[in-house]
Formats: structure tokens, sequence, C-alpha cells
């Protein structure tokens, strides 16, 4: 595992990321073997406004990683039998109906009808949202009724949480700038579980009991290829590429949408200001992150440390303090 | 229409996903909400069934607004061709169009629906279309009453919303515009499926939409190469390259004859001489030369009635069939009427399942249906099953051609495990064995069989492989693709005693303008000559996607033209309708038809040109007629000659339905095939309350048909789990369906359990004042595979579309409860 140099600098406590023999042979004949080019940072950009819901993301990926199937059990919950991401599961595309009358979200000033479906066309027309005879090119660019459908996936974050809780160091960032779980380094804490904000990253509790999660396909980067979900999607929804200009389609793609009068879509983790930094694994959402199950503010482990340490040192001066006090007599 | 694209085609959607990146407008009209409907620009909700009213109103709609495309119309469509005065429309016979005979259920004289014509037998026209028994003037009477209140009152589609359709179609379409249709086994699987396919030609002929480019009726076939198996067909009425099966019931006794009866005089079809001979030539060699083609004409097998799979069941049923191959076929749960369809299975001595796992059919003999699967009992069952592992599609070589006649080849990746073979390899071998057994046969009978010709084999065997006998694809395709028999300069070809070459050795022919009548050619089938024009260019295999139309990307017949009838693109002058849509027109220099694609007309032909009196073939079509498969070189709107159940689209209901007919007396298709005898085959009354709920039957992208490849594969399993019914929150509430629960689903055919899946992705419909429930029901289930379910099709019925003998799969009614199966 080959780590890019400079963030490795960067980042406090990551030289534990380094694969121990490696270290130890460079550190014995000096470091002979020339820094690896300098490599971009490479992510998803995961459109929403493009999924067609075929799962071929979600197949491609248990195919190329050998992942195993998750019994056979239906949820009911829309055509999404896969629930959630996990140790086994990488790609999960989720289902939300918005649909007809039933649908009292919280769409603020949406102008979704809640009256019964044969009223709504008479009632649309006399409010004039329908003009009496309508002009067929009006159509919006999506119906009324909405079947929101997004491929989720480990988001990468710039500052991952994950990787800040991980005791051992075999959560580490590679060249490519993404989140990598060392298999043979983890030692199965779950320390990383309950500090990734999404949910993303889980025990492998039948097999290698260890934390595992999407890797971006690291091996298949190495060779120049495609991870095999973006390479699977039909439509494009899933995109791969190099972080900065993803992100400059993923604002110039906002644009068209906006202009389009889909004034709902908004990009997630695009900017910094999710976990101070942004993810490099981000989306373009057609409702709020919540609907999505996506946090509005993901909290960082470090977030804890200056008030943490800041109490500790206040209660060790009290008790200092305290101690002197009582000791002086 | 009548697809659901996004899931059934996900590999083609994306095309649809593009074009409205681009600005197109998607129009989703179905009964259910499906992932189709979430990228639409608009959802329609429709009942099941009731399409034709729908279109015809959109037929209505534009001839009586002023809204169709007038000098496409005029000049390119037979709507100014006169009628014959004896024509009678549904709209004088309550239903029935004139010849119709109740006692055989068809119409048995359709003498009436031919055009009027001059003394040689040229239609008569009226280009002003004022006369009344020009085809224009008989479609405004015949669809004055599908009004946009009929849609509302029929479809439960409000009328803002209809108007809303048509007026998007109107404003895209025309010179500088033109729309698309596309459609899948929504409009075919049903009683009156081909009309409702004419219905939709019939608007994209009235808007300017066919044979330009953007426009065209997609038909989105029901599987890989579904399409294939039509242009070198698999299918009992056809031979390939859409030659009619000959029949007994004709008077087809000799080629002569067959050629009479199925050939046309005019148009491109003259050629057909020159394609059954060298059919004949490539089937039985030097013996196909035998009495000019006649000897070998009669060993080819007559029709005596509908052989369709379907009808053949019913054969089955009754004893009458002995033995069956069914290649990728599963019919105990694919087909209609499964119950029966086991039933039959039963019946037989013999069945060779060729299949990649133990599919339902292969198993019918041991297992039955859930819950009950032990309940069937082997030791009563006759049937001998022969299970044969065969070849999945990476495992073997070979093309496949596609909704919009595409061929292209694939590669094989790897040998097949095992014993599995492919199904050319099976059939190859199938036909030596049977050569050998005939071989020394003095019976008349077996001749054809040893003049056959079957020599594939592979020159040298594929390096790397284990399979030696292996069969070589690219001289089947070689075959289907014709080649000269004689040297070119041998001047007694044709009469037996010229050296003719082996199929190997024969040069290839550049495509299907050289073939002959003369038996100097052979072609499996003409309308892909041309995809492999000589050695080593196998225009399938290529994938150069450059260009405007990518030319150089596979082979679409016929002679790789990407649109037909593209003739149409231009104006009767020849100038392209607009700039914008400019794609073939005339070079008045080069005195040439020229353009982005290859031209759908005779290259020379100017575009004035006019056919003498008594002018035949080619020479008949004038230089403004773009429809050159026809007879008159005109787009039928109103068809005169070729269809079993009348020359306009009408609406009738479905076999089962919960309404009546609110148009005519007449309730549903009168051709079609109802098989009331047949005491397994009960169909629900109209508005029968035991029946009230309409029942439509769709795929799902994460499975395959009966899911007799994709059950058995876990990770697609955990993404479908279970079979399913879709149902609105109000049909769930009258009925105690809880979401999530199980229901039990009935028909008078039987009985099916599944999930309910609860939701505003299906809604109650008002239909002429009544609210009329729908529910969804995929069909991917059965008895095997690593996930069992009860089968959807053991709900269906036996009621066939007179042209094309297809079930009804997609409209008929059901009752729902709540609960399991005892």
């Amino acid at each position: 595992m080959a780590v890019e140099p400079q963030r490795a600098a960067r980042q406090p406590g990551s030289h534990n990321g380094v694969n121990p023999l490696q270290a130890a042979v460079s550190s014995l004949v000096g470091s002979k073997v020339p820094p690896p080019p300098s490599q971009p940072a490479m992510g998803f950009f995961t459109d929403t406004s493009l999924c067609i819901g075929c799962k071929a993301c979600e197949v491609a990926c248990k195919q190329w990683n050998q992942l195993p199937a998750k019994d056979p059990v239906w949820t009911g919950s829309s055509y999404d039998n896969t629930g959630a991401l996990g140790a086994i599961t990488w790609r999960h595309v989720q289902f939300i109906e918005q649909i007809g009358d039933g649908y009292q979200g919280d769409r603020k000033g949406s102008s979704l009808p809640d009256t019964k479906f044969e009223d709504r066309v008479a009632e649309a027309k006399s409010s004039g949202t329908i003009p009496q005879v309508p002009p067929g090119t009006a159509l919006p660019f999506f119906n009324t009724d909405r079947w929101l459908m997004r491929s989720d996936v480990c988001k990468h974050c710039a500052n991952a949480p994950c990787q800040e809780a991980c005791p051992t160091g075999a959560i580490i960032r590679t060249e490519f700038d993404t989140v990598y779980v060392q298999q043979d380094i983890c030692n199965g804490c779950s320390y990383c579980v309950v500090a990734c904000p999404f949910g993303v990253i889980a025990r492998d509790e039948a097999g290698t009991h260890t934390a595992r999660k999407c890797t971006l396909c690291y091996d298949r980067m190495k060779d120049g290829m495609v991870p095999a979900c973006a390479k699977a999607c039909p439509t494009d929804s899933i995109q791969y590429g190099e972080v900065d200009k993803l992100k400059a389609h993923a604002r110039e793609r906002l644009g068209i949408l906006h202009e389009r009068g889909v004034g709902e879509a908004r990009l997630y983790g695009v900017d910094d200001d999710i976990l101070e930094g942004g993810l490099n694994s981000f989306f373009l959402l057609l409702e709020e992150p919540e609907v999505y199950n996506l946090p509005e503010n993901p909290p960082r482990p470090s977030n804890n440390v200056v008030p943490a340490s800041f109490w500790s040192i206040v209660a060790a001066l009290v008790l200092g303090m305290l101690g002197i006090v009582f000791f002086r007599e | 229409m009548g697809s659901n694209m996004a899931e059934a085609h996900p590999v083609a959607f994306p095309n649809v996903v593009e074009a409205k990146e681009r600005g197109a407008k998607v129009i989703h009209i179905d009964p259910h909400f499906s992932r189709t409907s979430a990228l639409a620009n608009l959802y329609v909700p429709i009942r099941a069934g009731s399409d034709i009213v729908f279109l015809g109103a959109i037929i209505r709609h534009l001839l009586e607004n002023n809204g169709y495309f007038h000098d496409y119309v005029v000049h390119y469509t037979n709507a100014a061709t006169l009628v014959r005065e004896d024509y009678r429309d549904t709209e004088d016979l309550d239903g029935l169009f004139s010849g119709y005979d109740p006692a055989t259920e068809s119409y048995a004289d359709q003498s009436s629906w031919d055009y009027q014509r001059d003394a040689d037998g040229r239609p008569v026209t009226d280009p002003t279309l004022q006369h009344p028994q020009c085809v224009f003037q008989i479609m405004r009477r015949h669809y004055a009453r599908y009004t946009p209140e009929m849609v509302e009152q029929v479809c439960g589609v409000p009328r803002e919303q209809w108007m809303q359709v048509a007026q998007t179609l109107i404003e895209n379409s025309g010179r500088e515009r033109t729309s698309a249709l596309c459609y899948a086994v929504g409009w075919t699987q049903q009683s009156k499926g081909v009309q409702i396919i004419r219905a939709g030609a019939i608007m994209q002929l009235l808007l300017g939409n066919i044979g330009r480019p953007g426009g065209g009726v997609m038909a989105l076939r029901g599987h890989a190469s579904i399409q294939g198996s039509t242009d070198v067909p698999t299918l009992y009425e056809l031979l390939s390259g859409y030659m009619p099966q000959p029949s007994a019931l004709l008077p087809q006794q000799t080629l002569a004859d067959y050629i009479a009866t199925s050939g046309q005089k005019t148009g491109w079809w003259s050629n057909f001489p020159a394609y059954i001979r060298s059919l004949l030539k490539a089937w039985y060699g030097e013996a196909a030369d035998e009495e000019e083609g006649n000897t070998s004409y009669r060993w080819l097998p007559k029709n005596i009635g509908d052989h369709s799979h379907l009808a053949t069941s019913y054969e089955m049923l009754d004893g009458k069939v002995r033995g069956y191959f069914l290649f990728g076929q599963n019919p105990a749960a694919g087909s209609t009427h499964s119950t029966m369809q086991r039933e039959a299975l039963k019946q037989l001595d013999w069945m060779v399942v060729l299949d990649l796992y133990e599919t339902e059919s292969a198993a019918f003999w041991h297992r039955g249906p859930v819950p009950h699967t032990d309940a069937v009992d082997p030791s009563k069952i006759k049937t001998e099953v022969f299970l044969l592992p065969a070849a999945a599609s990476t495992e073997k070589e070979g093309s496949f051609t596609n909704t919009q006649r595409l061929i292209q080849w694939r590669d094989k990746a790897v040998d097949p495990p095992g014993d599995a073979r492919s199904d050319l390899w099976f059939v190859y071998h199938l036909g030596k064995r049977l050569k050998e057994l005939y071989a020394d046969s003095k019976e008349p009978r077996d001749r054809g069989l040893q003049a056959l010709t079957w020599e594939y084999e592979l020159e040298e065997p594929e390096p790397g492989s284990r399979i030696l006998d292996e069969p070589d694809a690219q001289l089947v395709l070689k075959e289907i693709n014709g080649y000269y028999v004689y040297p070119q300069d041998q001047t007694e070809m044709g009469t037996g005693k010229a050296h003719a070459y082996t199929l190997r050795e024969a040069p290839h022919v550049p495509g299907f303008a050289v073939l002959k009548a003369d038996g100097s050619t052979a072609c499996g089938s003409w309308i892909y000559s041309g995809v492999y024009p000589e050695p080593g260019n196998n225009r399938a295999a290529s994938r150069n996607g450059e260009g405007y139309t990518f030319l150089q990307w596979g082979y679409a017949w016929p002679a790789n033209r990407r649109i037909l009838y593209n003739r149409a693109s231009a104006d009767p002058q020849g100038r392209p309708w607009s700039e914008r849509k400019k794609y073939i027109w005339w070079d008045e220099e080069q005195k040439k038809w020229t353009g982005f694609d290859i031209p759908d007309f005779p290259l020379n032909k100017p575009p004035d040109y006019m056919p003498p009196p008594g002018a035949t073939g080619m020479d008949a079509i004038s230089g403004s007629d773009p429809f050159i498969m026809k007879p008159d070189g005109k787009g039928w709107l109103f068809v005169p000659t070729g269809l079993k159940d009348g020359p306009l689209p009408t609406h009738y209901e479905a076999a089962e339905s919960p309404v009546h007919n609110a148009l005519y007396h007449q309730q549903s298709n009168p051709a079609a095939k109802y098989y009331r005898d047949r005491p397994d085959n009960r169909l629900a009354a109209v508005g029968d309350e035991h029946y009230p709920i309409v029942v439509t039957t769709y795929r799902l992208t994460e499975h395959h048909v009966s899911g007799q490849m994709t059950r058995w594969m876990p990770w697609l399993n955990a993404l479908q789990p279970a079979l399913f019914a879709e149902l609105s929150p109000e049909l769930a509430a009258e009925r105690g369906i809880k979401h999530g629960g199980w229901m039990v689903i009935s028909s008078p055919r039987g009985e099916i359990e599944a999930r309910a899946m609860v939701t505003r992705r299906m809604r109650p419909l008002r239909i002429d004042g009544h609210v009329v429930h729908q529910i969804g029901l995929p069909f991917h289930w059965g008895y095997q595979g690593k996930i069992k379910g009860s089968i959807t099709n053991d709900l269906t019925h036996m009621v066939l579309e007179p042209n094309v003998s297809i079930e009804e799969a997609k409209a008929f009614t059901c009752n729902v409860r709540p609960g399991r199966l005892p």
C-alpha cells in the first residue's frame, strides 16, 4: 500500500498507515524508491437526476469485489430490498416515493397537490397552474409525481471520521486521496462504525470480522480502470474522475437543472462545509438531504478533541488548585 | 406507451435520457407508475386495454383541427385513395367491418376493403381529400366519436391531460421537428395488439414522423434477438426475410402459385422470385434447380392452420403432439395460462429442454406451483424429459439483432462448462444425425432431408477451445448473406451441368440487389444480404461509432439503412423538409439520391418520375412514393389487405373487462381466437362482480422473463426476492389488505399469492362515473430457482390476437383478498 507523501506528511498519525515492512526496509536501505508521480484526488459524482434505479451498480460492485449476497428478504420498502450500506453492500440504491395525493412531505412551498386525483386537473386549471389549453412544450423536467432514486456509496470524506476514529491506523488515505481500510491491519474494533456519520462502514460479522466498505475499486484504479459501479451505470448517473473536475461539472449540472426549473436540485458534499473539507464522493440531490437520510451537518470525532481537552485541562487545573488548597496546610 | 422501457430495456433507455437532456420531451402513458415514469416529463395513468381510444382521439384531433402534416399526408400516405363503395365501417355496422362471417368469427371476405381501381388496376385517388370514399374522409367518420370526452370516459384520463399529450406531439412534429413512438409488449400482448400498433403508426404518418430522423415507431422487443428470430425466423408462418410459409389452405401447390399469391407485381416485393429461389438454393443446393425450383418447393412444409406456440399447446393437451423441443423457452411458468401448459406437457411422449438450469418446464413432472410444490406425482406422468445443458451468451459466438434491426456480432469469451453446448452445436449435430439416419431411404418424402445442405464444419478447431466439433457460425452467416453458386464466367449455370462452388469456397454476394431467380445465387435471408459482403468483412462485427448515423457500427438490415423509408425525409421534389431535419435528398447535379444514410429508394430515380400505365415492379413506383415495400408506394393509413381484424383500428374492450364497450355493441375483438369450447379457459363476464379489478403484468429490471436464468443468482435474488402485487391504498383499504402482508389474487383460471405492495404508484381511475381499480403484477417467479413464488401466468387466459396469435397478459380481470393460499 503506497501513500501519497504530501498528505502523509500533513496528516499527523498517518505514518501508521505505511506498510511497516516497507517502512522498515526503506529506513534500512534509505529511500531509493522514487516517490510516485503526483496523483490528483479521484472520486464519484452521483447525479440522482439521471438515476433509473436499475441497481446495475449494486450488482457490478458485488461481482467485482466478490461480495456475498444478502439473504433474499422482501422489505416492502418500495423497490429497495437492499436496505442499507454495510460490510458486504458497498452500493445501495434508495427508492423514495413521493406520489400523488398521499404524499404530505415537508416540501416547503411545494406545488404538489394534496386533493383527490380526480379534482386535481380542474383545480389546477382554475388556479392557473395548468392553462386552459396547455402548451405542450411547457412540460416540466420531471412530472409532479416523484420516485426519487439514488445510488448511495462511501463518501470518501476529505476529513474522514472513520479514519480519525481508527486506533490501529488500518484506515488510510491512498494516493488517489480515497479512504481505504487495510484488511490485514484492521482488528475489528468497530470504532470507525460508530464514527461514520453516514452509516457506511460496518464490521463483517459473518465473514472477515473486520471493518469493510467501498474501496472506490482501488485495484481497478491502480490499473487506470473506472470503478465497477460507474462502468456499469447505463445513464452516467455515477460518474468517476478527478474530484476537482467532477466538482466543477457538478456545479455546471446544477446550473442547468435550475435553468430547467428543477429548483429543488442541490449539491451535497461539493462545498467544504460538510465535515470541514467536503466529500470526494458527492451527490446531486432532488430534495433536502434528510429525505435521502443524509445528515445536514455530520459531526467529526475530532470536533470533540478541543472541547474535551479543554474540559480535561480545566478539570486538571481545578484538581490541581484544590490540591494546592488542601495540601498547603 | 405500452412500454416500461427503463425497467425492461435499461440498456436502450439511456438514449431516451440523453434525448431528454438535449431538450426532448418524454411522455409515459401506462397503467402503473414505473421507473420509466419517474424520468418522464409527463406521466399519464391510463386504464389497461383502452389504448385505441386514447390514440384514436389524437387521430381525430389531428384530422379535425388541421393538426396533420398536410403535404406529407397528401403525397406519402393513402389518405387520398378511394375505397370501394361497398365498404362498410364499424360506425355503420356497430363495431364490425363489412365482410364479417359470424359462423367462423372471421373476416372471410375482405374484398370490400380494397381500393377503387382504374382500368390498369391502379388505385383511384382524390388529392383534394374531399371525396366521401377517400381514406381521409372515411377516417374522419370512423373516428368521429373518439372525442376527448370519450378518452375521459373510457381511459380514465382527464381530457386536459390527454390534450397536453396531443398538443406536445403536434408542437414537436412537422417540417422542423419529429417525435418518436416507443412501444413494447404492453401493446402487443392484447387481443387487439396489432391494431393498437396500427393506431400508433397512423398517428405517426399523420404527423409526418415516419422515414425521418428522430421519428419512427420503435418496437422494443421482449428480449435479445427476438428481432433476429423474426428475420431468420423461428416462426411457423414465415420463411426467412418475411416471405410467408407456404400454406396447404391457399392455392400454393407449385412455386409459381406461391409466388403469385405471396409476391406482388408492383413495388419492391416484385423481386420475390429472386429471393425465394435463392433461399431454396441455399437450403437444397443443386436439387433446388430441379423443375426450376418446384421440386424443392414441394419439400417445404405447408401450414394447415395456426401452428403458433400457444395454439400448439392446446393440440398438445389433446394428445396430438408427441415431442417438444424447448430452447430457452419456459412455458410452464412463462407462457400464458401456464396451468394448462403444464397439463399439456403431461401429454407428451418426450420433451427436450436446453437451458442453463432445470427450469419449471424441465421439472414439471416432479414439482408443482407454490405453495404445494410436492403435490405432483411423477408416477402418473408419462413424459420422458431430457434436460441438456446449454451454453450462455458469453460462451458462444453468433449475432444479435435488436429493436432497430441492427445486427451485432458477439464473440465467445470462454468455453461453456462440462457438456454444455451452444444451440447452434445442438441443431447442427441433430441435423447431421438425422441426415445419417435417412441417408439410405428410398422414400420420396425423405429426399428433402437428404438434399438439405448441411456442412458448417469449422475448417480447423478454435484455438484454445476443448470443443472440437463446434460448427462455424461465420459460415452460417455467409449462407445467410448469400453467395454466387457458380463461377461468374460460366455459361451453363442453372442447368445442373455447371461446376458449383461449395459454401466455403463460393464468392460472397455484395447484397440482395444481385440475387437472381435463375438458381445462380443462394441466400439464406435476403434482407440480411450485405452483412458479410466479402471474406474477412463481417460487417455485424464492425464497431466504429463515428459519424451522424453510425453507419460503421454493426449492420442494419436492409442494406445497412438506419431509417427505413427515408425517402420520406425529403419533400415530393426531393428537397429536405427543413435544414434542421435534413437526412436524404435528391442531388440534381449528380442526378442521384444522397444524404447521411443509405437511401431507401432507387438511387437514380428522379423525384418527378411518373410510371407509365401498366408498369410493373419498381417501375410502377413514382419518384415521390417513399413506401417502396407497398404495391402503391404509399404509407397505409387504411389497410386494404393483409390484416385479419379490419382495415382501421377500432376500440374493443379486452376479452375480460369490467366495463361494456362505450363505442359499439361489439364488446371485444370479433376476430380474436377465444377458445370458448375449452372448459379450462373460462373468462369473467363483462362487469363480473366476482372479478372487478383490472390487472396488468410487467417486468422488473432485476429479473428476466420467468426468472429461469435470474432466480438462480443470489445477487439478483437479494434485489427482488419475492413476487408482489402493486395496488393502490384505496383498494387496499377497501379489501383490508395490509402493506407488506400477503394477498391472494384470483381469476377464473386460478389463484396465486403475493406480497402486497400498497403504493400510490397505482391509482384508481374514474371510468364512466365508476371507480375502476387496477393492480400490477410482475411475472418472474416459479417453483424452481433459489427463490420461489407463485406463477403469475396461472391467472392469464388463452384468448389470442387474430394476426399473430399472442396472448392477452396486459389487460384482464381478477379479484384480490388478504391472506395466503391454503
